[in-house]
Formats: C-alpha cells, structure tokens, sequence
C-alpha cells in the first residue's frame, strides 16, 4: 500500500511535469531551438496570475483564462522578433539569447516581487483531497493538474495530426526549406509554435502556483525537470513526454521515499540510466514530431 | 514579356564563382534543359530563382514583376515549383500530407479544391496507391516522383527539376520523362537540370550549357552538345570563348 501511494504521487507530480514540459518538446521539435528561458516564463506567469490578475476583478484560481492567451501571444511576438533573430544569425546564438534571457527575467522579478515565496490562492481547494484508503491522500489540485496536462497534450496531438496549421506544423519540423518551397511562411509557423510552447509553459507555472510556491528562481529546476522529462519520454513525441514525466515524478518520490534529499537524486539517475540505455528516449523517434 | 527572365545574374561564394553575368528568358510551355559539369552553379542557379540564395547582382523576373526581394515561399505561390536533386520530403507524414501542404500552402487553395490538387498531382506521378505511406519509406523512385508530385501541387508555372532522373533506371527515366512531357502540354514551363543528357533529349527543345557560373552555350539541344565551347567544358579544356582574359 505504500508503494502503491509512491506510486500515485509520482504519477500526479509526472503530470505536471509533461504540462511543463509539453511547451519545451515544441519549441526543440519545430524551431530547433532549446529555450532556456522555458522555466523562467513560467514563473512569471505565476506572478502575473497572483499580482496582476486581481487588477482585473478575476479570482486568482480563474487567472489562467487571461493569462494563458496573453502568453501565446507573447510567444508569438517574441518568437517573430527576438528568438528569429537569434535563429537567423546561428543555433548557438539561440541558446545565448534565452538565457540571457532568463537572466533577465530572474532579475527582474528579483527586483519587482523580491524573493518571497508566492503562491495561487485557490481557497480550501489546495487542502481538499480524496481519501480511498488508509494512508493514500490525491490531493485535488494535483489530481485536476494531472487532468489538465493529459487534457492539454492530447489537443495538441489532435491539433497536430488534424488540423491544416498542425500539419504545417509537422512539415517545417521535419524540413523548414522543403516547406518553404512548398509556400509556406516558416517563420509564422513559428510563431504559432511558440505561442503554443508560451502558452501551456504559462498554464505550467500557475499550476505549480496553486500546487506549492513559487519564487524567482523557480525556473530553473522546474526547467530541469522539463528536460528530464522530455530526454525520458523522448524528443518530439508528445505522449513520451507525459510517460517520461510520469517516470521522473515516480523515480523521484521513490527516491524520497527512502529519504527526502534522493528525491531530485533519484529522478537525475533514471534520467541518467536512460540516457545510457536508450539515448533516443523511451518513445523518442530518429526525427521530430508526432 | 517572358514569364521568366534573368538578367545579367552573377553570385559569388568567396572566391568560387556560380554565376556571371547569366541571361536567359523562358517562355510559358518551354521545356528547357540545363548540362553542365560539377560546379558549374546549376543549382546555385534554381536556388537564385527559387530565393534560398540571393544574387550578388542581377534581375530576375517572373511575369514581369521583379521577384529579388521575395521569400523562397512568396515565389513558391507565386508560381515558381522547385524539387531538390537529394529528394526532401516530410519524412514524418504520409504521401498526401505532403502534397496538401504544397497546395494549401503554395497554390493557397483550401478545403476540397487543395484535396483535389493534391490528389491530381499524387496520380499524375503515379503516388496515388500510395498515398497513406509515411513518405519517410518511400524508395528512391518514389522519393523523386514525391518531389515532382509536392511541387505540382503548388500549381506552378515554372518548374525547376533538379536532376530529377539520377540515380534511376532506364524504365524509371522513361516512366518520369513522359510525366514531364505531359506537363508541358498543360502550359507549364520545365527547366530541368540533367546529366542524364539522353533523358534530356526526349523532352527538350532548348539546351543551356554552364560552366564556372557562365552559360556557355544556349540554344537547340544537338547543336549545343555538338558545339565546341560544351566540348572543351566536357573535355577538360579551361579557356572557354565567351570569357575575356581578364576575367
């Protein structure tokens, strides 16, 4: 029974992880870009949920209704400026620019916010859970963000394999040039790529708001784990990225099972173990996506 | 007006010239074929029309209209279909895909007109049967045929083959140049870059010859190969007549 509630606490917090990580997978997949400011946008979608949204009369626990177009579109602008020009100059330059980038970021809200913890209100949600059996708690928060990320990567691999722009998605994944002799505009499809990365990185860090605090530097441990997820699962499938994170998540509590400070080690072995046994990831493919 | 015109093109990379000063014009429903040795700049040249690689100097126009300024997609919806000699298709996604890319994207058609398109080109190269497959498993003959079928798709006016029947068999030759011959009869414009010269001959009716970035010989295909700038460029011979001394 206890390995059974290890078990389920990996597989919540896994969830959570792929929803993080889901953005991260895209944006390597289709621009070939590793954003290394993934995390940092996330923290600062938790502080515009807690400090800004309130502006608005919208409760906290609804923020992400607002706030998640507005980082799509935010992707979208940065993509088409900062992250293109950083491309078209050369693929290191894109690694420099996000993370100076998250730097920036860091910084910022260092300066803003200072370095207090911070996180959603939700209410008495964050301290309702159901309770099947003596010693296993599913913590409802943990349970609905689980729902949201299996919710959210299964419309993306439907958006993907479905619809026109999804397909076009695909095709300059697989040969930006190819793509472009075939008309289409590499650099919009771009920007919807990381719109889409932008804004499930931004549901991401309001879910990690409402499930524990956040504070500036979050990101780059959440970041980690992102990595971890997707290099497990394998890069450019989606539903790899979800077990790769469920994976991370279950290695990670058996890790603190036996003594809180294995939980990270733990989770940084398997995702080693991986690395070694299976370097294309549980579900990875030779190429990208879906 | 022509529908395609180059004038006075010339591209450098460093010291390695792949074009000087090249001319020519192309009307609608020429089929013109394009010899030259390694490095003489004949895909330098299609990437110049197709806009991967912008010219030093030089015009090219395409009905009229200046294009130099235009992304590689902007051309490809302008009518401008290009397939690569190393065929380049999504290998992730099934053979129609493919296609319906080209005719969302480059001939901006939309819901059952794109399907149509893109299933017209699939039977003109004969990929209908096989239109499920994941491209990535195509063989080389279908890979080549994909090329030629994903550009079609993008409704051109000119296409631009890229050594489209190397590497292939006789039979396979004589399947694609027949495809090829047929779409001129559409009024589609075909310049086609070949060292299969026999492939060539059956479709053809003009010949440019390139050699270090000049075109060396243009005109009637027999004359040309007969002529003697194309043979000291086949045989070795460096000083070719259209070239001054110093340059």
């Amino acid at each position: 029974m206890i390995w059974l509630n290890v078990v389920i606490q990996g597989v919540l917090i896994g969830g959570f992880y792929a929803l993080f990580a889901c953005g991260l997978s895209l944006m390597f997949g289709v621009l070939k870009v590793i954003n290394l400011a993934h995390g940092d946008i996330a923290v600062v979608a938790g502080y515009v949920a807690v400090f800004l949204t309130p502006h608005l009369h919208i409760p906290e626990v609804w923020s992400f209704l607002v706030v998640v177009p507005i980082f799509g579109l935010v992707g979208y602008v940065v993509q088409r400026t900062l992250i293109q020009k950083s491309i078209d100059r050369d693929p290191f330059t894109t690694l420099l620019v996000t993370f100076g980038l998250s730097v920036v970021i860091e910084n910022l809200l260092l300066e803003i916010y200072s370095a207090n913890g911070q996180s959603v209100n939700i209410g008495d949600l964050i301290a309702k859970s159901w309770h099947p059996a003596s010693i296993i708690y599913v913590s409802y928060v943990s349970l609905g963000v689980l729902a949201v990320a299996v919710a959210v990567l299964g419309l993306l691999q439907l958006f993907l394999s479905r619809t026109g722009t999804g397909r076009l998605i695909r095709a300059v994944a697989d040969d930006r040039e190819a793509a472009q002799l075939s008309g289409a505009n590499y650099r919009h499809i771009f920007g919807i790529a990381a719109a889409i990365a932008f804004a499930t990185v931004a549901l991401a860090g309001i879910a990690y708001g409402m499930m524990t605090q956040f504070a500036p530097t979050s990101g780059g441990v959440n970041l980690l784990f992102a990595f971890e997820a997707v290099v497990i699962g394998g890069i450019g499938s989606l539903w790899g990225t979800l077990i790769g994170g469920i994976a991370l998540g279950v290695a990670q509590q058996f890790g603190a099972h036996f003594n809180p400070e294995y939980q990270i080690l733990a989770g940084n072995v398997l995702f080693l173990v991986v690395l070694a046994i299976r370097p294309q990831g549980l579900f990875g493919r030779r190429t990208a996506l879906a | 007006m022509s529908l395609l015109q180059l004038e006075d093109i010339s591209k450098k990379f460093g010291q390695v010239v792949v074009g000087e000063g090249i001319t020519f014009q192309l009307e609608q429903g020429d089929a013109v074929g394009i010899v030259g040795p390694n490095g003489a700049g004949k895909t330098s040249l299609f990437a110049m029309i197709s806009g991967d690689i912008a010219p030093d100097s030089g015009a090219i126009l395409f009905d009229g209209h200046n294009i130099a300024h235009l992304s590689p997609a902007k051309r490809a919806r302008a009518g401008i279909g290009r397939t690569y000699q190393v065929p380049r298709p999504f290998e992730n996604m099934t053979v129609f895909e493919n296609a319906l890319v080209a005719a969302q994207q480059g001939a901006r058609t939309r819901g059952q007109k794109s399907y149509d398109l893109a299933l017209g080109a699939l039977e003109r190269t004969g990929l209908a049967p096989f239109a499920n497959r994941q491209a990535g498993s195509l063989t080389l003959l279908h890979r080549k045929r994909l090329e030629l079928a994903r550009a079609l798709s993008t409704a051109p006016r000119v296409l631009l083959l890229d050594e489209i029947a190397g590497g292939l068999t006789d039979l396979e030759v004589n399947e694609l140049t027949a495809i090829i011959r047929s779409l001129r009869s559409d009024g589609i414009a075909v310049v086609w870059i070949e060292h299969v010269v026999r492939a060539l001959l059956t479709t053809v009716e003009r010949l440019l010859c390139l050699a270090s970035g000049v075109v060396v010989a243009d005109g009637e295909p027999k004359s040309v190969l007969a002529s003697d700038a194309v043979r000291s460029v086949y045989l070795g011979g460096r000083v070719l007549e259209t070239r001054g001394p110093n340059e």
